[in-house]
Order: C-alpha cells, then sequence, then structure tokens
C-alpha cells in the first residue's frame, strides 16, 4: 500500500561546518543521519526523525538544526494538514492513533491569565535573603480538632499520617517501563535531596529503589503490577491511580516489546506479555468501593501512611473529590488534561478531560463549602511550567503540586513526543542499554535538584514580595490573584477578580 | 467440620476470638495481635467485618465462622484461611501467596489481580471472578470452582489456573491473554471471543487437574452429598492465542 504520510521535520545541515565526523549518526537511535554511498558525506532521511535534539545538541560544529517539513497546507483551517495526515495513517493500518506528552493543542492556558499581587507601602514585603521564609509543606488528613496539653506542649490528639515536604513540589508517578530506570534513580536521589517524593509509577518498585523508601510514593492502578506486601510497605505513602489528565477514562496497555527482563521482574509479569492496566479497578464501582480499597490499603500497612488518590481532572472533578474526600483519601491529587504521559491515544490526549486551573479552583471551592477541607490534602499536576505556576496554583487552593514533564525536561526530555516508540534518544522513556546510559542518575539529579531549588527560590521571592513568609498564608489565598483576559464565569469558577478590581 | 483438620489439630498454639459486631478496625487489630502470639486462630460469630487475613504472613492461619466481609485475604502473603460459611466479595483481592478455602459460596471479583495461593471455592461464585489473575516465574495462581460462575469468569487474565466444575456465565474469559481455565466439555462454549483457543488436555494438564480436584475433595468430599471425583476426560481448556491481544491496536 502507498504510504501517504509526509515526513514532519526537515534535517538542515550546514555543509560548511559540517567536519562528518559522524556524532550525528551515533546520536540518532531513529536512524536519521546516514553516510552515503561515496562514504563521506552524511545524508539524512527526513521522514525518520522525530526532532528530539539529540543530535542538534551533540554535533560539535553546531552544523545541524531541525526545521518544519516546507510543505504547505492547502489553505484549508479546516482540513489542516494534521487531519489529513492523522487519516492517511488510520487509512492505511486501521489503528488507534497513539501519542505522548500533554496535548500540544491551543487550550487555554489559565496560569497565562493570572497575575500575582506584590505589596507597596501597606503591609510591606518581606526580603527572603535575609528573612526566614517557610516553604515547608506537610500533606495528610488533619483532625477537626487539635487537643493540645498546654503544660507539657504536646499533641495530645491522634494525628494522622503526614507526608512532611521541604519543597511545595514532588514528581509524578513515571512508571519503570515508561520511562528508564536511570530515570527513576534521578527522581529518586532529587527527591532525597531536596526532602521530597518521587511516584513508583504503576509499574512496581525496582529493587534498586528500596533504599530510597523513605522518598518514595508507590501506586497501585488497576493493573495492581508489583503489588504486595513488601512493596506497600516500602514506602512514605501508598497513591491510587484513578486515573491520569492525559488518558482520563482509559487504562494503560504498556506493549510486550517493553517488557524486558527487569521490567518483567518489577511488575512481575512473564516477559514480552502486554502489561494491561483495566480503565476502571475492577473493584470499584463507587465512592463506597473507593472507600474499601483505602481502608484496605490502610490496613495493609497498619495506618502508618497516608494513602493518596489520583484523578484526572474532569467535569465532574468537585463532585468526585468531595466523594474522595469522604472516602478516607489522605491526599487528593488532580492531574489536568495538559498532563504528560508515556503513551495515550492521541484522541483522548487531546479531546478529553478540563483544565487544572479551572478543576483545582472548583475543587478546593466545593470542599470548603463542604468544610471538609481540611480532611484532605490537595496535589495538583498537569502541568506546572515554572515557579509562578506553583504560587497560583498553591493560591487557587493547592497544597502543594506535582511535576513530571518539567522534570523530564531537565534531565534532556526535549518533548517530541515520541515516548511510545521507546527508541528515547536522551536515555528517558526506553529500555535499550544503548540508549539509557546516556542517563547518568547523579548528573540528571543535580539537574533535577538544581531546577526545584531555583524553583524555590523563586517561589520565596514571590512570597516575600507579596508580604507573605509562609506557603501556609498563601494556600487559597485568591486575593494575590487577578485574572486578565477572562470572561465572567471565568473568573467566577477561578474565584478570582479581574485585574484593575 | 474443624476437628477434620489435620495441621488444625496439630497445632497446639491456637487461640480464639470472637467478633461479632466489632467495626472491622478493632477487629483486625486484635487479630493481629492474637496472630502476634499463636500460630492458628479461630475467629466466631464474625459479621461481615471486612479485610481479615489482609497482607498475612506464612505461618498464621484463621479458620473463620460466620461471614466473613469483603475483601478477606487481600494481599495475603503465604497464610491460609478456611471459612466454613459463605464468603462476599473480593477475596484474595490481589493476594501473592497462600490458602483460602471457602466452604460456601463467594462473591464477585474473587482473586482479582492475584499473583500466588490457592481459592478453593465449594459452591457457585459471582461475577469476574479470577479478573487480571497474572503469574511470575514460580507463582501460579489457582482458583477452583465447585459450582457454577458467574459472568466474566477469567476476564483480563494475564496468568495462572482455574478450574470450574459447575456451568460458566456470559462473556467468559474477554481480554484473556495468558493462564489456562479448565471447564467441563459439555459447557457450550460458542459465545467465546476469537482471541481464545480451545483445546484438549496434555498430560501436564492432566497432572494439574487431579492435582487440584484432590484437594477439592480433601477439602469438601465429606460435606457435599454423593460427591465423586469427575472423570479427567470430561476438561477441556480455554488458552488464549497471544500474550499481546492488543499489539496490532496501535498505529506507532
Amino acid at each position: 500500500m502507498l504510504d501517504h504520510s509526509l515526513p514532519k521535520y526537515r534535517v538542515y545541515r550546514d555543509l560548511e561546518e559540517c567536519s562528518n565526523c559522524g556524532v550525528c549518526i551515533h546520536s540518532c537511535s531513529n536512524g536519521v543521519h546516514y553516510k552515503s554511498a561515496d562514504g563521506v558525506a552524511i545524508k539524512a532521511d527526513h521522514k525518520k526523525c522525530v526532532n528530539c535534539l539529540r543530535c542538534v545538541v551533540m554535533c560539535p560544529e553546531n552544523a545541524l538544526a531541525i526545521t518544519e517539513w516546507p510543505q504547505v497546507g492547502v489553505g484549508s483551517s479546516n482540513w489542516t494538514l494534521g487531519y489529513m495526515q492523522d487519516i492517511a495513517k488510520q487509512a492505511q493500518t486501521g489503528a488507534v492513533l497513539l501519542s505522548s506528552m500533554g496535548t500540544p493543542n491551543s487550550y487555554p492556558v489559565y496560569w497565562d491569565h493570572l497575575l500575582l499581587n506584590a505589596s507597596q507601602v501597606t503591609n510591606p514585603s518581606i526580603d527572603p535573603l535575609r528573612e526566614p521564609m517557610e516553604t515547608r509543606v506537610f500533606l495528610g488528613s488533619r483532625p477537626n480538632m487539635l487537643k493540645i496539653n498546654e503544660r507539657q506542649r504536646k499533641v495530645v490528639s491522634k494525628m494522622p499520617p503526614q507526608l512532611k515536604m521541604n519543597v511545595p513540589v514532588m514528581f509524578s508517578a513515571m512508571s519503570f517501563g515508561s520511562v528508564s530506570l536511570n530515570t527513576q534513580k534521578a527522581l529518586a536521589m532529587a527527591a532525597r535531596e531536596l526532602g521530597t517524593f518521587f511516584n513508583s509509577g504503576e509499574g512496581g518498585l525496582h529493587r534498586d529503589l528500596e533504599d530510597y523508601s523513605d522518598n518514595t510514593i508507590v501506586q497501585v492502578a488497576s493493573g495492581r503490577f508489583g503489588v504486595d506486601p513488601h512493596y506497600l510497605n516500602n514506602a512514605a505513602a501508598i497513591e491510587i491511580k484513578i486515573g491520569q489528565g492525559a488518558k482520563p477514562g482509559i487504562g494503560g496497555h504498556l506493549p510486550g516489546e517493553k517488557v524486558t527482563a527487569e521490567v518483567s521482574g518489577t511488575r512481575m509479569i512473564p516477559q514480552g506479555s502486554d502489561a494491561i492496566s483495566p480503565a476502571p479497578h475492577h473493584d470499584i464501582y463507587s465512592i463506597e468501593d473507593l472507600r474499601q480499597l483505602i481502608f484496605s490499603l490502610k490496613e495493609a500497612t497498619l495506618y502508618k501512611k497516608p494513602v493518596l488518590v489520583k484523578i484526572a481532572a474532569v467535569h465532574n472533578a468537585a463532585a468526585i473529590a468531595s466523594g474522595m474526600a469522604r472516602a478516607g483519601a489522605d491526599i487528593i491529587v488532580i492531574d489536568g488534561f495538559r498532563g504528560g504521559t508515556g503513551a495515550a491515544p492521541k484522541r483522548i490526549r487531546d479531546n478529553v478531560g478540563i483544565p487544572i486551573e479551572l478543576a483545582l479552583a472548583a475543587v478546593d471551592q466545593r470542599l470548603r463549602d463542604e468544610s471538609i477541607r481540611s480532611t484532605v490534602s490537595l496535589v495538583v499536576s498537569g502541568s506546572i511550567r515554572s515557579s509562578a505556576d506553583i504560587v497560583r496554583a498553591i493560591a487557587l487552593g493547592a497544597d502543594a503540586v506535582s511535576i513530571g514533564s518539567a522534570a523530564l525536561i531537565a534531565v534532556g526530555c526535549h518533548q517530541c513526543g515520541d515516548c511510545y516508540r521507546g527508541r528515547c534518544n536522551w536515555g528517558i522513556a526506553t529500555q535499550d542499554p544503548n540508549l539509557t546510559r546516556r542517563l547518568h542518575p547523579e548528573s540528571a539529579a543535580k539537574r533535577i535538584v538544581n531546577l526545584v531549588r531555583g524553583w524555590n527560590k523563586e517561589i520565596e521571592e514571590m512570597m516575600g514580595g507579596m508580604g507573605i513568609n509562609s506557603i501556609d498564608s498563601l494556600r487559597g489565598n485568591r486575593y494575590m490573584l487577578r485574572g486578565v483576559g477572562l470572561n465572567k464565569k471565568e473568573l467566577e469558577i477561578l474565584g478570582v477578580k479581574h485585574a484593575g478590581e | 467440620m474443624l476437628e477434620n483438620k489435620k495441621h488444625f489439630v496439630c497445632d497446639n498454639n491456637k487461640e480464639e476470638l470472637t467478633l461479632g459486631t466489632l467495626h472491622f478496625q478493632e477487629a483486625n487489630e486484635l487479630i493481629r495481635q492474637k496472630l502476634a502470639k499463636c500460630s492458628s486462630l479461630i475467629l466466631r460469630n464474625v459479621f461481615a467485618q471486612r479485610y481479615i487475613g489482609c497482607a498475612m504472613p506464612m505461618g498464621k492461619s484463621i479458620y473463620v465462622f460466620g461471614t466473613p466481609g469483603n475483601d478477606m485475604a487481600a494481599y495475603m502473603d503465604g497464610g491460609s484461611i478456611e471459612v466454613f460459611g459463605n464468603a462476599q466479595d473480593q477475596i484474595g483481592n490481589t493476594m501473592n501467596d497462600g490458602v483460602v478455602v471457602i466452604h460456601g459460596r463467594c462473591g464477585d471479583a474473587a482473586g482479582y489481580a492475584m499473583r500466588g495461593g490457592t481459592i478453593f471455592i465449594r459452591d457457585d461464585c459471582g461475577w469476574r471472578v479470577g479478573i487480571n489473575m497474572k503469574q511470575y516465574q514460580d507463582k501460579c495462581p489457582t482458583i477452583v470452582i465447585g459450582g457454577n460462575a458467574g459472568n466474566f469468569l477469567g476476564e483480563y487474565m494475564a496468568g495462572g489456573i482455574i478450574l470450574l466444575l459447575g456451568k460458566a456465565g456470559s462473556y467468559l474469559a474477554t481480554g484473556m491473554h495468558g493462564g489456562v481455565i479448565y471447564l467441563r466439555k459439555n459447557i457450550d462454549l460458542s459465545g467465546i471471543t476469537d482471541d481464545l483457543s480451545i483445546c484438549p488436555l496434555d498430560d501436564s494438564d492432566e497432572t494439574k487437574i487431579t492435582g487440584l480436584l484432590n484437594s477439592y475433595s480433601e477439602n469438601f468430599g465429606d460435606e457435599l452429598d454423593k460427591f465423586t471425583l469427575p472423570d479427567i476426560e470430561e476438561f477441556v481448556k480455554i488458552i488464549p492465542k497471544s500474550a499481546r491481544p492488543y499489539a496490532n491496536m496501535y498505529a506507532n
């Protein structure tokens, strides 16, 4: 059958600069660069390029750049080249289109319509360079009333288990299988160094990561891969994954070719077989059933670990979150529809779910209205791109945020969106040992630590500017936000005033 | 019945506990405290307390009189539980190892995502039993159902063994991509999906079935009217055609 698909990218090689050294050939797992028949000049098979930028970064002569394929569309803003190429691919294969990372579509990013406040003259700003700033966050359920023995200066009430984070940022769930073990190691090391948590994802926990249990959140998803009492007890907390922002309402399939010997051992399934996480948990059909799973995990860990429940941001997120809080979740995690993924059907990723900003504002408000906000902590993700997004999220009502894509970008991800093929040139979303060794856990961890430390300093500066010296005073403090370019309904849902008001 | 159990009679380190209407949190805390000091525990007057035997390790046994609640033997890790009555939903949820014996029927989703150990059910079972069961290395989860099974038996099954002595419901083994289901030849299998094969037994199947039937008979033979071991010739097996049911579902 004639393949109608066009190249997406074009490799531009500056022949004046190129020294024919061949680094680009070795850099590319997709086989884009090759020596021509004369054995000297290097040519490019443009169609294979995914724009991961590995060759561009590695080229010692700076002779490479990736450009868009110069084909013009037919001028229709309805039948764009993108839609026509998708149809061509499906007409050829009869298959579901797969995609990776967050949706590239231009839906509104509400973070970019929210501006932060700063003090001028009154309630003066605080200088974080000489005043202490508190960015520590505790996550978990709080009792309705705290009894304190003042004479002994001791809390008498029994406190539910809490997670202590030195920064209001943790790392999103990324399973071994979807990312390499080196990537997980880097996240684990960074989490320990920063005093926060990484999340195993649903693929079990590799034995090399067991040392990091104090900084580990293990995940229980519908496939229950690698879940046994040892796994549950080898973590600071347990997350029940109901949904993911990039693919709300559907399960996950790790294709058999990615189930290598190591992945098989961690997931505890045979090598080479598809690892299927069904769409629902087959023991959860209601909020009451969710409660049953939450308490089964608490029973299995003797009530010593908080239980997180993660859902995708969907239309009824607020009502669902209320149910989750009442079902006994200690921490609610909400993942917005711009969140990333190792693999998701393209139509789901690009069309299902709602922005995290609106979901967060609605959930926080609903929990407050029902007087149950303090019974849970709220963590949001999908997608947080900078320290300013974190400040906005906390001011909208989040206790902390979770970053996935940003942490991966820190270690080399260039968002090419080709994770599902398992040939990641940066050694992140691959199990190929020739590629995974490109990512050194120690130096990658250092990059992640640098990123979060930098962000944390910026958070301190922004808080200081507002005259606030602790995250606790920022949480749900929507007076610190003003909308720009938003309509009345959007402002109402976000619970913020328009700039100038 | 309990007096017939050799293991129990020989165990000098056993205790008793009456649960009555205790909340499951108190009940399970008491059970854990008792089992820290003894190896066998008889629970009497059990009224649907959930999570009995949750994550219970090897070397510990519980004998339940009454009706245990949902998620009994969840994440169980080598212990054994025998129920002298019916059991509710999701027994052996994500069970890792051990033995569960039900002298009666059980509810839905028994053995969900179970990875190891064996569940014997004397009578019928509910829907979605053995769903997403998986096997790994020397671990081979096994469920023996003496009566009829509800719909969706072995759905998404990724490994292990189900032996069904009675009739199967609809949507049998949908999405199955590992393991084996043994059932009677006289069951109408015209409704199963094209992804599955119906095959005659080989020698290793016969050894496995014989072993399981003998255990079933040991557990329940004396309490069933005129129970006789079924003839091995009466069984066939269902296995998936591929461990990669969705290999061609996506366009890369």
